[in-house]
């Protein structure tokens, strides 16, 4: 089975090849749009600032698109997720693929104004919360996945990021940080992960597992 | 919830692992493919491998541990020690580290830390800060006591509070303080800072609460705090009132099996927001 990790320039992607090499599947890099057409499936990986999406230009942009109308699934992990959707406030010049609804937001602490005006808090409460949102925190799961075939309610997964997506109708996990976002989407064959799968142990390779079981199957 | 992470740290001189006091002192604890294969069963949620080698054989060597326990454990790993440029850092993640530390070279060439988050992003690059108490000096000084119309002594303190931050494992006193130079790490790019107490290192004593929390609340990123547990209560402490995210420890996790499951059910029963 062939499946393509899109490498465009944001971050390294040796840690997601050896999840997948873990798995018995070898990834694929294209190295044009055109390599694309036999891919059976395609992951969009990557970290780093919403502008690095650039690179994926019109022709490959298309060629996904091909592969996609064709039945084939796409992963989005991190900033590839964030890519899936319509745009992020984060590069808000750039438009994402649009194969979800929706704009990606900064993360937030709804609490900061409250607790200043809250004199009863504790010293812990009155703290904001970090940003970036690093470690392992839970999934919520709202909606039936193929992804998330075996995922336990409130398993744990390592994050990564500052921006996130919007809680929506394709959302099938949340996670709160702060605010609640959506840390799976999924939509038919079309799915997206805020989170590391490759970074988050058992949970994160069974999570990866679906995905190519999904591919293999279509 | 998000959750605090216990991180075991694997010293690693010539191929296998090591561990001091006071940064003197080694030990040997073992392989550490093996070591980083038995805490990832048992829950741990970082590893992070520090390069205590000075010879190129050992070097190499190393690469080749990075690869073996990136190849099978799937949780964040961390790569520091003699990291001293964009191809040192490259090199550390081609082999498959997901973040470097930088400690030195970024005290030295603090432009580092902005060249390799660009490339790989913030989240790649950790800061590690050796920090180490100045010890407060009391003076005394002469005051009028108008009541008793007397010459009485105030004592005074001077330096309380401050940190240190030294480069070269702890031999080389550099001209920063701590929580100024975090500050600045994370300007320049920095994603995480693991902080170090010198004195509490090895020592089992507890981690520096003080150091730790002086160092988090002035930054908005996540701090790992390091040096000097010794029981679990230390964990409970260093979450609680040093406000770290993230504790990280050597020598309690290698001499005895089961310590990462026992800690993190420990800190769950103590409200410690942890993955189990």
């Amino acid at each position: 089975m062939k499946v393509a990790l899109i490498d465009y320039g944001a971050g390294n992607l040796m840690s997601v090849r050896k999840a997948l090499a873990f798995l018995q599947v070898e990834a694929q890099t294209p190295q044009t749009p055109k390599d694309l057409s036999e891919a059976a499936a395609i992951i969009v990986p990557g970290v780093g600032h919403f502008k690095a999406t650039v690179s994926l230009d019109t022709p490959w942009r298309e060629a996904i698109l091909n592969r996609v109308a064709a039945g084939r699934p796409i992963l989005g992990v991190c900033l590839g997720m964030h890519w899936l959707f319509n745009g992020s406030s984060e590069a808000p010049d750039l438009s994402g693929l649009g194969l979800v609804k929706g704009f990606c937001f900064l993360l937030y602490d709804p609490d900061v104004t409250k607790a200043a005006s809250s004199p009863n808090l504790t010293e812990s409460e009155r703290r904001p919360i970090k940003i970036p949102h690093v470690g392992w925190n839970s999934l919520n799961l709202v909606n039936r996945s193929w992804l998330l075939n075996g995922i336990d309610e409130g398993a744990q997964v390592y994050f990564t990021h500052s921006f996130a997506p919007p809680v929506t109708a394709e959302c099938s996990a949340t996670t709160t940080h702060g605010v609640r976002f959506a840390s799976v989407v999924e939509h038919d064959h079309i799915c997206g992960v805020q989170f590391h799968p490759e970074k988050s142990g058992s949970v994160g390779l069974t999570i990866l597992k679906n995905f190519l079981a999904q591919a293999s199957r279509q | 919830m998000l959750s605090k992470r216990i991180i075991a740290c694997l010293d690693v001189r010539d191929g296998s692992v090591v561990k001091g006091v006071n940064f003197e002192g080694l030990r040997t604890a073992g392989d550490p493919v093996t070591l980083a294969r038995r805490y990832n069963q048992e829950g741990i949620d970082e590893v992070v491998i520090l390069d205590i080698t000075a010879t190129t054989e050992g070097r190499r060597a190393l690469r080749q541990t990075i690869n073996a326990v990136a190849q099978e454990i799937f949780i964040p790993l961390t790569v520091g020690g003699g990291i001293q440029s964009m191809d040192a850092g490259s090199a550390a993640i081609d082999a498959g580290a997901d973040k470097v530390s930088l400690n030195t070279a970024a005290l030295e060439n603090p432009s580092l830390i902005t060249t390799l988050a660009t490339r790989y992003g913030s989240q790649a690059v950790v800061v590690a800060i050796d920090a180490k108490r100045v010890h407060a000096r009391t003076y005394d000084e002469p005051r009028l006591d108008v009541h008793k119309n007397s010459l009485a002594v105030s004592r005074n303190v001077t330096n309380a509070n401050l940190f240190s931050v030294y480069a070269r494992s702890g031999q080389k006193l550099m001209n920063r303080e701590a929580v100024e130079w975090a500050r600045e790490a994370a300007e320049r790019g920095a994603g995480e800072i693991l902080l170090t107490s010198i004195d509490r290192d090895g020592t089992r004593e507890g981690f520096d609460c003080e150091l730790t929390a002086a160092v988090s609340d002035a930054v908005n990123i996540p701090v790992i705090a390091s040096g000097g547990a010794g029981g679990f209560d230390h964990f409970f402490e260093v979450f609680m009132s040093g406000r770290a995210d993230a504790a990280l420890a050597a020598s309690i996790f290698h001499f005895s099996e089961h310590a990462v499951r026992d800690l993190k059910i420990y800190l769950n029963d103590q409200d410690i927001p942890v993955r189990i």
